[in-house]
């Protein structure tokens, strides 16, 4: 199968002012595939993201989504991407059902929220608020508001951070079935061992460069044949494992 | 592109503004501060001095008619006593007008005479004078008492009182203080209102997030505007019912006078609003939103009429209360209610209220923060 790209970015540069957050970087993301923009904090990745998204003006550089040039058709674009943001928040004093109906207004298309709260698995929480959910829900429903409007390619931003094991496994699998629906997506994280099972292909971002493009495995096969060996004996098995296996991978409420 | 919603039909503007307007109309209605300001704090005061009711006199006003003498010792002791206010600079007509509806108490008319009595003070009153045109006569008798006892051959009194009462509407206490309260209502859900939501929308992204969506930002503000007019609106409603059926307030072409002081509402609150998106771009966060959005209200709480008729402050206060924007909308609320007055009558204040609406949201378009 020929891998068409979705998204294409090239020599992207953003200023604010004389900080130079991304310096000049170039990736593909391949239609229905996950991919991952993985590094530090403060590395870039939810700048390029946000350009991406067409929230932010870029300094330099071409862009291309879904065909779309960023510049000349960011309308055409949000038409058709999905976008979890970092830490945002939704209406206050609505309900989850009245804030998809709010949604589907602002795309300009008709869905039914149950049938949106079905897909991550919500409905018993159709008439709480957002500020009344698990951290884990919140990431939820925030996923929820990005499938509205059945989108091409959806973005979700440390969608992780701060979930405990099984909620973030959970998170997981409702971003596997997204992709299996042939939707792209593209993600961001600081965890390792989350990319590593998560994403198709993974890029490394540090100080506003790419510094590697590849899919996980390949990049831990290069790091072992350069006779890279990690300093404790691997086991079969790691502490989380041992978590999830005493405490049952069911979805917790909290 | 199976999966592809948007080639269904084009997007719609006017759909997702309404979307935005429903939201935030449930959110306003669910907001416990907005209800307060809006409807509870209004009626509270309305019931207090509603049940107060005019007792709480501060000064008798006196229009001085132009044939009156201002030579004689009646007039110049009358000067003296600071419960009496006296007002040279009416033409009579004015005065009359004045008298019907309240804003002055009497009107005063000291005639020299050849014989005695050597003064004759006439004094014209109406029923909206109250109880404040008793006032007014022991504050002569008692100077009447001084000056009579000074002649000699006491009983042919140098000075005599002359009353007669023009007819009017009774002009009660809730007549004033419900329009006032309705402006401050307006002021409030305006600037408190407008200020705390696009603050914490930023702030809590949820802007933000609009704009990965196809929603266009005038979509965003009109929603917004939709909805705080819309509560504003049924708030100022419910106030001038509860006023009209529970204490009288009067409303001189019934219905029509409703609809022109919504009217009213409408120009008050889109003009106060302008303030709160002034104060949503210049707060840096939520907690300098009140500091900031007092400065705006507290002053025209105070000094637009809302309490007391600003006649009474000081003169050099009184420039400052014929500035402020609250001090017009009260003042027209009041004369379409209690005179009857058309929007024509009222359109000197419906133009002032809009050159602040210009110059506000010239100051709004250039302080507002997106994100």
């Amino acid at each position: 199968m020929v891998k068409q790209p979705i998204i294409t970015v090239k020599n992207l540069v953003k200023n604010y002012g004389d900080f130079k957050a991304v310096k000049g970087i170039s990736f593909e993301v391949y239609e229905g595939e996950i991919f991952g923009l993985l590094g530090p904090n403060g590395a870039g990745k939810t700048t390029t993201l946000e350009i991406i998204e067409t929230l932010r003006d870029k300094t330099s550089g071409e862009i291309t989504v879904d065909g779309f040039n960023i510049e000349t058709d960011a309308a055409s674009i949000k038409k058709r991407i999905g976008v979890q943001l970092q830490a945002a928040g939704y209406y206050p004093n609505l309900n989850l059902t009245e804030l998809i109906n709010l949604f589907c207004g602002l795309y300009g298309i008709e869905r039914s929220p149950m049938e949106m709260l079905e897909k991550v698995a919500l409905t018993d929480k159709a008439k709480s608020k957002y500020k009344e959910l698990s951290g884990g829900q919140k990431q939820r429903f925030s996923i929820a508001t990005t499938l509205i409007n059945n989108p091409r390619i959806v973005f979700l931003d440390e969608p992780t951070t701060g979930l405990d094991p099984q909620a973030r496994r959970n998170l997981w699998d409702l971003i596997r079935d997204i992709r299996d629906q042939g939707t792209t997506v593209v993600i961001t994280t600081h965890y390792m061992d989350e990319a590593e099972v998560l994403c198709d292909r993974v890029a490394f971002v540090d100080g506003g460069n790419i510094i590697g493009v590849d899919t996980p495995d390949n990049f831990i096969d290069k790091l072992v044949e350069s006779g890279f060996e990690r300093k404790k004996e691997v086991k079969l098995a790691n502490l989380e494992d041992v978590f999830i296996n005493m405490t049952g991978k069911e979805w917790r409420e909290e | 592109m199976t999966n592809n919603p948007m080639t269904d039909k084009p997007y719609s503007n006017f759909k997702a503004t309404l979307a935005i307007a429903t939201a935030s109309f449930r959110s306003i209605i669910r907001s416990p501060s907005s209800v307060v300001f809006t409807l509870l704090f209004p009626l509270i005061f309305i019931l207090v001095f509603g049940f107060i009711s005019g007792g709480s006199v501060i000064s008798v006003d006196v229009g001085v008619a132009k044939t009156n003498d201002t030579i004689n010792p009646v007039y110049q002791a009358l000067k003296k006593i600071s419960v009496v206010h006296l007002i040279y600079n009416q033409t009579p007509r004015q005065m009359e007008a004045n008298l019907k509806k309240g804003t002055i108490d009497a009107i005063m008319n000291i005639q020299k005479n050849t014989a005695p009595p050597y003064f004759t003070v006439n004094i014209q009153s109406s029923k909206a004078s109250g109880d404040k045109i008793s006032i007014l006569k022991s504050a002569l008798n008692n100077i009447f008492f001084v000056i009579n006892s000074h002649v000699p051959d006491a009983p042919p009194p140098v000075a005599i009182i002359k009353e007669s009462t023009v007819q009017s509407r009774e002009y009660k206490t809730i007549d004033f203080i419900l329009p006032g309260q309705l402006g401050f209502s307006l002021l409030s859900t305006g600037v408190f209102g407008t200020a705390f939501v696009f603050l914490s929308l930023r702030i809590t992204l949820v802007i933000k997030r609009f704009f990965a969506t196809p929603v266009k930002r005038y979509s965003i503000v009109i929603g917004e505007a939709l909805a705080r007019i819309s509560f504003a609106l049924i708030g100022a409603l419910f106030i001038i019912t509860i006023g009209h059926f529970a204490f009288g307030f009067t409303l001189v072409h019934g219905f029509l006078t409703v609809i022109d002081m919504l009217i009213l509402s409408f120009i008050g609150v889109v003009v106060f609003m302008g303030f709160g998106f002034t104060v949503s771009g210049i707060a840096k966060n939520e907690s300098t939103v009140p500091p900031i959005a007092n400065m705006i209200t507290l002053p025209q709480f105070l000094l637009s009429g809302t309490f007391f008729s600003i006649n009474v402050f000081p003169a050099w206060l009184q420039p400052i209360s014929r500035a402020l924007p609250l001090t017009y909308l009260n003042d027209a609320m009041r004369k379409v209610a209690f005179e009857g007055a058309s929007l024509m009558d009222v359109s000197h204040q419906i133009l002032i209220l809009c050159l602040w609406g210009v110059g506000i949201y010239f100051v709004a378009v250039k302080t507002f923060k997106w994100e």
